[in-house]
């Protein structure tokens, strides 16, 4: 039970995360291999926020995503926008060499020293679950985060703008849309929504640079679970994973986790490439 | 076969024999390491561009085969005290029969699905091998020393490993150009520029896109098992590296997608890079952010590569340049 709660409640953060992935999938069809090392930058935000400035991590979070936003919009204009109609190779090994750079210069910078942050909240009861207080906050934060997401995809003309985009390009062009300023706004958002559950996760994992690499893999699973390019899907399969990883443990060694992970990830691609939740496309 | 009456193929290998044969002559041990590096990422380049540049699948966790074949060899090896080039061919037969199941598997994925497909492949094996004892688990196998006495040693076996090593390049050279200018190649490009297309004019589309799977995991199947037999382990991390078969992607890119020449030429100049950028003192700590740089531009205005840059702005030099 313990197990399945603390997995629930990462779930949600996975969640995010993926949604950063499958909203770029969905609007512009690129494979952010950057997203892995985005999410680290956002952990790496919200601590030298914390060690350098004092700052609160949770108060971070709202530099981290103004600062997610941005480097979005610079990685889309400098690397995605010349790609963004050519095949897919293309696109998916731009978005590698941006990880790349990302990862050269974070390692030269921070090494590969694990880093934490002790946020000191400690923990309460209920029943005979401890349920701390750092992932229950992340929770609650993602759902949030989810909540805004989706009153700015459908209930704002730019979320409109982002949606007609994604459905059909030529189309939203012709109607005057500004589609490459769309495409650069769904890629500062994608990036910001990868920082966000990063800056969430340092509060509870220890990390390091390369740290992201491993919720980038999740991150894929995720999105295939939910449907690729269904941001709302993305919530019910981070849910689904930490499900999984919470359950798991409970009768098979941890070190399974990851071969049900992508057994069920190739499989999910195969039988219903749609997502559970069956994505209009 | 007038195909092999062309130039274009017979200079390709001239300069792959050369290039393998230095260090033969100059009997120099680092030389060799830093070549033998190459060479093993030709073969897989080679192999890789076969389902990557002829037939337009990105199979982005093509190490699997490379992983697989490799743990397979030493699992005999050590096990049953194998011959190396019994092992080899058990490395490349399972690449091969793993490519067929999953060619009948996840071919039918088009476009990004597959590539995520192919990351899924590798990351399941990854962990399925980490808790597989008889590969030993997250440690992996570790060869005995004595395993080399029956090559006259370790200094000798690891120069039969770099000769065996020159031999598969050869092969792969051989391997990707017969298969560009036969029939079953065109099939391969035609389903590179339209499946449905190529389809209606009569390609088997299935089974041509398996046999292309196939044929690009049987060499590096093969060649996982001459590097882990050289490194005397394997284990997971090592084996399933999702960072290598990009690079190997990017050697494709690098020297033009779709050429017989070109996979080897990036191989050769993505090594000598890195080799370069990781001994100079200047950039050695951003060698990856350098590299990152360097890709970025040529993903941007050189797309097509070295090779396919070069065909497309001279066409006379096309008969050179496989």
């Amino acid at each position: 039970m313990q197990f399945l709660v603390d997995g629930l409640l990462i779930g949600f953060v996975y969640g995010i995360a993926a949604m950063g992935l499958t909203l770029i999938w969905g609007v512009m069809n690129v494979i952010n291999l950057a997203h892995g090392p985005i999410i680290a930058l956002g952990m790496f935000g919200v601590y030298l926020l914390l060690n350098i400035f004092g700052i609160n991590p949770y108060l971070g979070l709202l530099f981290v995503v103004v600062a997610g936003l941005l480097t979005g919009m610079i990685i889309y204009a400098v690397a995605i926008n010349r790609v963004i109609d050519a095949p897919h190779l293309s696109s998916l090994l731009a978005t590698f060499a941006i990880n790349m750079i990302i990862i050269g210069i974070g390692t030269a910078v921070f090494t590969t020293t694990p880093r934490n942050i002790d946020m000191g909240l400690g923990s309460f009861q209920i029943g005979s679950v401890t349920i701390q207080w750092t992932r229950m906050i992340a929770a609650i934060a993602s759902v949030l985060i989810a909540g805004v997401l989706y009153l700015f995809l459908y209930r704002t003309t730019t979320g409109k703008y982002v949606r007609a985009v994604a459905n059909n390009r030529a189309a939203a062009e012709l109607m005057g849309i500004p589609s490459r300023r769309i495409l650069a706004l769904s890629f500062g958002l994608g990036t910001l929504l990868a920082g966000v559950a990063g800056g969430l996760i340092a509060t509870i994992f220890p990390f390091n640079i390369l740290s992201g690499g491993v919720y980038e893999l999740k991150s894929f699973v995720i999105v295939v679970l939910g449907g690729l390019g269904n941001p709302l899907g993305s919530l019910v399969g981070g849910l689904i994973l930490g499900l999984l990883e919470g359950g798991i443990p409970a009768f098979l060694e941890t070190t399974w986790v990851p071969v049900f992970e992508f057994v069920l990830f190739v499989i999910i691609l195969l039988v219903r490439p749609q997502g559970i939740l069956g994505a209009k496309k | 076969m007038n195909a092999w009456r062309r130039p274009g193929i017979w200079i390709t290998l001239l300069v792959v024999m050369l290039f393998g044969l230095y260090p033969v002559f100059t009997r120099n041990a680092a030389t060799r390491e830093v070549i033998f590096t190459i060479l093993l990422s030709m073969v897989l380049a080679s192999s890789l561009n076969i389902i990557l540049g002829y037939t337009g699948y990105v199979s982005f966790g093509h190490v699997v085969f490379f992983g697989l074949g490799g743990y397979v060899g030493l699992f005999l090896m050590y096990n049953y005290n194998s011959n190396l080039f019994v092992a080899m061919a058990a490395g490349g037969l399972s690449a091969a029969l793993l490519a067929f199941l999953l060619g009948k598997a996840i071919l039918r994925l088009r476009g990004a699905y597959f590539a995520l497909a192919t990351i899924g492949v590798n990351e399941a094996m990854r962990a399925f091998i980490n808790n597989f004892p008889p590969f030993g688990g997250p440690t992996g196998i570790s060869l005995n020393f004595s395993v080399y006495n029956a090559y006259g040693g370790a200094a000798n076996a690891l120069w039969l490993v770099f000769y065996l090593a020159i031999g598969l390049t050869l092969i792969a050279v051989v391997l990707s150009y017969a298969i560009k200018t036969s029939k079953f190649g065109l099939g391969l490009m035609a389903i590179r520029e339209d499946e449905d297309a190529a389809e209606v004019m009569g390609v088997t589309t299935p089974n041509a896109k398996t046999w292309a799977y196939i044929f690009s995991a049987i060499l590096p199947g093969i060649i996982g098992v001459l590097f882990f037999f050289k490194n005397g382990n394997i284990e997971p991390a090592d084996a399933f590296r999702l960072h290598f078969s990009i690079e190997n992607i990017v050697m494709v890119m690098l020297g033009g997608q779709g050429t017989v020449l070109g996979p080897i030429l990036g191989a050769a100049g993505y090594q000598s890079l890195r080799g370069f950028l990781l001994t100079n003192p200047l950039v050695k700590d951003y060698q990856l952010a350098v590299a990152g740089v360097l890709l970025l531009i040529i993903i941007l205005f050189i797309p097509a590569g070295a090779v396919g840059w070069i065909r497309q702005r001279f066409p006379k030099t096309r008969r050179y340049l496989p």
